[in-house]
C-alpha cells in the first residue's frame, strides 16, 4: 500500500488507512532514530527543500533532520534571505525549485492554501508544514503517533483540544485525523476563539474547561498568541489563564493516566502550568522525537523508492 | 440606414408588451414595432427567430479601470466586453487612479468613451474625496460634468455622519447614492463568506452581518434624509429582509444583485480558487435563493454585474493576497438565463426590467423601452444557445472568471446601439 | 502471466535436515558459539534464524543471540509503486566484535545481501559477517557468495523460488514456479 497523492496537504484528504500506514511506517523510523548511527540511505540522492515563509525553527529543523536521517540532501529557504523578499511570486519560486530538480518541498506559509498552489504548479511532492489557519498535518500526525504509541489506538478515546481553536491549524488537522480513526474529539476555548460551525466536523464544543476535560484520555493544549488579546478576542491573559490554563487541578479531572500534548513552543504559566508541562503525564519531549519519525515516514512514503517522473 | 429585426419575441416591460413583433429601426430610432413588417428596399434585415428582443441592457455597476489601471481593463476593452455581453450601456465606478472624485476625471472618462468606447458609458462620481470617506466630493461639479450617480464602491463610507450628509447633498441634484454596504470592523481581514467552508479552508470569514448592519444603517439614513439610496450588490438573505421591511415602511430605496451572488455559492472557493474571491463574498445556497425570490418579487429592481477585471498575475497568488473581484459582463446574461429563467424562477419580463428600464430610471438615463420614437438601443438574446464559457474569448482584459468551462444557456445574439449593430453572434463589430 | 508451480524441491523433512546441517556447519566453522549471533533478514530469514538458533541450542546447549533486520530503507531496487511495508529492525545486542551469521531464504542477485550488509555495518562493527541461505539460485549481480547453502538450484530468470515456512505460509516446503504465458482466451 502507498499514499494516493504525491503531496501531503492536509489530513482532510487522507483516508483512515493512509493515516494508519503513515503511523506504522513512523514506528519503524523511530527505531532508526534510536540507533547509534541515525542514518539510512533510503533517500540517498534526493533533494528536499524547506521553503518557510513564516519563522519556525522547530518544524523546519524536524523536517531537515528527518530528511538527513534518510540520506537526503536538504536546502533551506527562508523569506528573509531569498528572492521571496524581492517580490517573487510563489508560483515563480516553485518553478525555480522545480528547475533545480527538487524531489520534495516542505512549505510553511501564513496564507491558507499556499501549499495547494505549490502542489498544482510542480511535480515534486509538496508537504504542508503549516498554512495559515488551514492545516498542519505533520503536527497532527505526530500527536496521533504519540497517542497510538502510549494508548494503543484511537477508537473510543476522548481527546480534548484546549485553547485558541479559531486560529489553530493544529486543531483542524487533529480533528480531521482523530475523528477519521474513531476518537471522540472535544474542543474547548472561549466563544471568541471558536471557528464558526466547527461542530459540523463532528466535534463537541465546550466553553468550560472543567466540563470538557472530564474523563478524557488526551489533552492537547494549544499555544495562545498574545496578539489575539490585542485583537479583542479575550479581555486579558490573566482571565484566559484563570479560565483555560491546564493546571494540576484541571488535569485531575481527566483519566488518571491521561496524556498531555502541546505542539510547542509553550507559554508556561499561560496556557499550561509549569507543573503540568514538566509532569509525568506530559509528552512534550517525546512529541519532538516522534515528529522526526513521522516526517521521515512521510518523506519515505512520498519520495522514497524509485524515482518519480522527471520534473517539469 | 434602416434595420428590420424580424421574428423575435419582444419583451418590453415599460409598455407591458410581450409577443412576436418586428422592430423597424430608422435613423437610430425605433420607427415601428408591429407584427409582420414588410422589408422595404434598402432595409437591412436580421432574422432572429426564437430570440428575445429587449430594450438595450444597461449594466449599472462596472469597473472599467480607466484612468490609471489600464493593465486590468480600459474603456475600449471594457465596453467591447459589454457589447459582447449584450449591454448597450455601462455605468463606470469611480475607483480609478485618480479616483473620479472631480469633474476633470468625469470629463476625461466621457471623452475617452466617446472616442474609444463601443457602448454608452455613464460615469459615477465618488461620494467622498479620494473615496476616503472623510470629506464630500464636489458633488455639484460632478453632476454638471455628467456623473449619473455617486459611490465609494469597494470602500464603504464608514462614518454614518458623512453618509447622511452625502444623501442629503446628493438629493439636491437628484443623484442616487450607491452604497457598498460593508462594516469594515466586522469584515476585517476576511476573504470569503464566514461559515463552515471558511472554517475548513482556514480562511478568514466575512460574516453576513458585516453587510447587514450597514444595509440597516443606510436604510435608516435614507429614511432620515429622503436621499436616493441604491444598495449595491446585496448578497445575503438578511439584507433582503431588511430591504423588504424598509420598503414596507415606505423608505425610498432601490437595490441591485449580481448574477454571481444569485447563482454561485461559497463552494466555488474550495481549492482556493482566487477567481471566486469577490466582495461581497459568494454566500450560501440559502442566500442565493432569497436573492432570486427578491428579484422575482421585484423587491430587488436591478441586476448588475460588478464586472471587476484584474490582471492574471494579480489573481495568480495565494488566496489571501489576491484582489477581490471577478469579471461579469460577458457571462451575466447566460448565467441568469441558466440558473433563474430556464428553471422558471424568473420571467423574461422581470429580467429585462432589471437590466433595462429599472437601471435607466434609477440613473435617470435614456433607455428601457422599444416604443416607437425611442433610441434604438436593443439587446437580442438566443435563449436556446448553449455554449461553454471560454475566458480566452473574452473581450475583457480580465480573465478572472470562476465560470471557465461551465456550460451555460442563453447567450446574447446581438447588441444594437443607436440603431447600429455593434455585436452579432458574439463578435464585436466596432 | 501467471506463475505455475513446477516442482517441490524440498518438503518439510528435507528442510529440517538441511537446517540441522547448516547449524552444524556454523558451529564447525566458528568453533562453537563464542561471539556467535544470528540475524534474520525480514521476512522469511527471521523464522529461519529462529530455527537455526534452536538447533544450535539442541546441539551445544547454548542459546545464541538472535536479531532481525529490516532492509527496506537500504534497498536500491524499489520502484515508487512496489513499496514493501516497512517493518522494524530489532537487534537486542551489541554487534561490535560479534561473529554474525546473516540468515535469508534465497540468494539471487545479491542485492538484498548488499543492503543487509550496509544495514548491519551502520548498526555496529562485527568481527565478521557470514551468510546462510536455504537456496542459492544463481544469477548474481554483485560479488557476493553464501558461506552456508542448503541447496544450489540452477534456475532460469523466468523461474521463481518459493521458500514457504509454517510461521508465514502455514506449510514448510520449497517450490519452484515458472512464469508461463497466459493461454486462456
Amino acid at each position: 500500500m502507498s499514499l494516493r497523492s504525491k503531496d501531503l496537504l492536509g489530513l482532510q484528504d487522507l483516508t483512515a488507512e493512509e493515516i494508519g500506514l503513515i503511523l506504522d511506517t513512523a514506528a519503524s523510523m523511530k527505531e532508526v532514530l534510536q540507533r547509534e548511527i541515525k542514518k539510512v540511505p533510503a533517500l540517498r540522492g534526493k533533494l528536499v527543500v524547506t521553503l518557510f515563509y513564516e519563522p519556525s525553527t522547530r518544524t523546519r529543523t524536524s523536517f531537515e533532520l528527518a530528511a538527513k536521517c534518510l540520506g537526503a540532501d536538504t536546502v533551506s529557504i527562508a523569506t528573509a534571505t531569498s528572492s521571496v523578499a524581492k517580490g517573487e511570486s510563489l508560483k515563480d519560486t516553485a518553478r525555480t525549485l522545480a528547475a533545480m530538480g527538487v524531489d520534495a518541498v516542505v512549505i510553511r506559509h501564513s496564507a491558507a492554501g499556499a501549499p495547494a498552489i505549490l502542489a498544482r504548479t510542480i511535480k515534486a511532492s509538496v508537504l504542508n508544514g503549516g498554512d495559515g489557519m488551514h492545516e498542519h498535518p505533520t503536527q497532527a500526525l505526530l500527536d496521533m503517533f504519540t497517542i497510538k504509541e502510549k494508548l494503543g489506538g484511537f477508537r473510543g478515546l476522548k481527546v480534548a483540544i484546549l485553547g485558541d481553536i479559531l486560529h489553530s491549524r493544529v486543531a483542524r488537522s487533529n480533528i480531521w485525523g482523530l475523528t477519521k480513526l474513531g476518537a471522540e474529539v472535544r474542543v474547548v476555548g472561549p466563544a471568541t476563539l471558536m471557528p464558526p460551525e466547527i461542530e459540523r466536523l463532528g466535534v463537541k464544543v465546550y466553553h468550560r474547561a472543567e466540563e470538557a476535560l472530564e474523563d478524557v484520555d488526551v489533552i492537547n493544549v494549544l499555544r495562545i498568541q498574545r496578539e489575539r488579546q490585542k485583537m479583542g478576542l479575550f479581555p486579558s491573559l490573566r482571565e484566559y489563564t484563570r479560565l483555560y490554563q491546564l493546571t494540576p487541578a484541571r488535569l485531575k479531572l481527566a483519566k488518571p493516566e491521561a496524556l498531555v500534548l502541546h505542539p510547542g513552543p509553550m507559554n508556561r504559566g499561560i496556557e499550561i502550568s509549569s507543573e503540568v508541562a514538566d509532569g509525568l503525564q506530559s509528552c512534550v519531549n517525546e512529541q519532538v522525537t516522534n515528529g522526526v519519525a513521522v516526517r521521515m515516514a512521510l518523506l519515505y512514503l512520498l519520495i522514497g523508492g524509485g524515482s518519480r517522473e522527471a520534473l517539469d | 440606414m434602416k434595420l428590420l429585426i424580424k421574428g423575435g419575441r419582444i419583451v418590453d416591460p415599460l409598455q407591458n408588451l410581450e409577443g412576436e413583433y418586428d422592430v423597424l429601426v430608422d435613423d437610430g430610432k425605433v420607427a415601428a414595432l408591429e407584427r409582420n413588417i414588410k422589408p422595404g428596399a434598402g432595409v437591412e434585415v436580421i432574422d432572429v427567430p426564437g430570440c428575445i428582443v429587449a430594450p438595450g441592457f444597461i449594466d449599472m455597476h462596472v469597473h472599467l479601470r480607466e484612468p490609471g489601471l489600464e493593465h486590468k481593463e480600459t474603456i475600449a476593452t471594457g465596453t467591447r466586453a459589454a457589447a459582447a455581453g449584450g449591454f448597450v450601456a455601462v455605468a463606470a465606478m469611480p475607483n480609478t487612479e485618480p479616483v473620479a472624485d472631480n469633474a476633470s476625471v468625469i470629463t476625461y472618462i466621457k471623452e475617452k468613451a466617446a472616442r474609444e468606447g463601443a457602448v454608452r458609458v455613464y460615469p459615477i462620481g465618488a461620494i467622498t474625496k479620494g473615496s476616503k470617506g472623510e470629506e464630500l466630493s464636489e458633488i455639484a461639479d460632478l453632476a454638471e460634468a455628467g456623473a449619473v450617480a455617486l459611490s465609494d464602491d469597494g470602500r464603504p463610507v464608514m462614518n454614518a455622519e458623512i453618509m447622511r450628509r452625502a444623501l442629503e447633498y446628493a438629493g439636491m441634484f437628484n443623484l442616487p447614492v450607491i452604497a457598498h454596504c460593508e462594516d469594515l470592523n466586522l469584515s476585517a481581514g476576511g476573504v470569503m463568506n464566514e461559515g463552515f467552508i471558511s472554517t475548513i479552508l482556514g480562511l478568514r470569514g466575512i460574516p453576513a452581518g458585516a453587510e447587514e448592519v450597514m444595509v440597516a444603517r443606510d436604510l435608516i439614513l435614507a429614511a432620515m434624509t429622503k436621499g436616493k439610496l441604491h444598495l449595491a450588490h446585496i448578497s445575503t438573505a438578511g439584507s433582503v429582509q431588511l430591504l423588504q421591511q424598509a420598503k414596507e415602511r415606505g423608505i425610498k430605496v432601490t437595490a441591485e444583485v449580481t448574477p454571481h451572488h444569485l447563482c454561485l455559492t461559497e463552494e466555488e472557493v474550495v481549492g482556493y480558487n482566487t477567481n471566486a474571491k469577490v466582495n461581497p463574498p459568494l454566500r450560501t445556497r440559502r442566500d442565493c435563493d432569497a436573492l432570486g425570490s427578491a428579484l422575482a418579487g421585484e423587491l430587488i429592481e436591478v441586476i448588475a454585474s460588478d464586472h471587476a477585471p484584474h490582471a492574471a498575475e494579480e489573481k495568480d497568488v495565494e488566496f489571501d493576497f489576491a484582489p477581490f473581484g471577478m469579471v461579469g459582463l460577458e457571462t451575466a446574461v447566460p448565467l441568469v438565463v441558466t440558473f433563474l429563467i430556464r428553471p422558471g424562477l424568473l420571467t423574461w419580463k422581470q429580467a429585462v426590467a432589471a437590466w433595462s428600464s429599472n437601471p435607466a430610471r434609477i440613473l435617470n438615463v435614456p433607455g428601457g423601452s422599444l416604443a416607437p420614437g425611442s433610441t434604438a438601443d436593443i439587446t437580442i438574446i438566443n435563449p436556446a444557445e448553449e455554449r461553454e464559457v471560454d475566458v480566452r474569448r473574452f473581450y475583457s482584459l480580465g480573465k478572472n472568471s470562476p465560470l471557465q468551462g461551465r456550460k451555460l444557456y442563453g447567450w446574447p445574439a446581438a447588441t444594437i446601439v443607436g440603431g447600429r449593430i455593434i455585436m452579432r453572434e458574439g463578435e464585436v463589430l466596432v | 502471466m501467471p506463475l505455475v508451480e513446477k516442482a517441490v524441491i524440498m518438503d518439510a523433512e528435507k528442510l529440517r535436515r538441511t537446517l540441522i546441517r547448516i547449524a552444524h556447519e556454523i558451529l564447525e566453522r566458528n568453533k562453537g558459539t563464542d561471539k556467535l549471533v544470528l540475524v534474520g533478514v525480514r521476512r522469511r530469514g527471521v523464522p529461519l534464524a529462529q530455527r537455526l538458533q534452536s538447533f544450535i541450542e539442541q546441539i551445544e546447549g547454548v542459546k545464541v543471540p538472535l536479531g532481525s533486520l529490516d532492509i527496506t530503507l537500504y534497498r536500491d531496487d524499489l520502484s515508487a509503486d512496489t513499496k514493501p511495508a516497512l517493518s522494524r529492525t530489532d537487534i537486542p545486542f551489541d554487534l561490535n566484535g560479534k561473529r554474525v551469521v546473516l540468515v535469508d531464504d534465497v540468494l539471487f542477485t545479491g542485492r538484498t545481501v548488499r543492503a543487509a550488509l550496509d544495514a548491519l555495518i551502520d548498526l555496529g562493527r562485527p568481527e565478521c559477517i557470514q551468510l546462510a541461505v536455504v537456496i542459492d539460485r544463481g544469477h548474481r549481480e554483485l560479488p557476493i557468495r553464501a558461506d552456508y547453502v542448503g541447496k544450489n538450484v540452477p534456475t532460469s530468470r523466468r523461474e521463481e523460488i518459493g521458500v514457504e515456512l509454517k510461521e508465514v505460509d502455514g506449510i514448510d516446503r520449497v517450490v519452484i514456479r515458472e512464469l508461463t504465458p497466459d493461454r486462456s482466451p
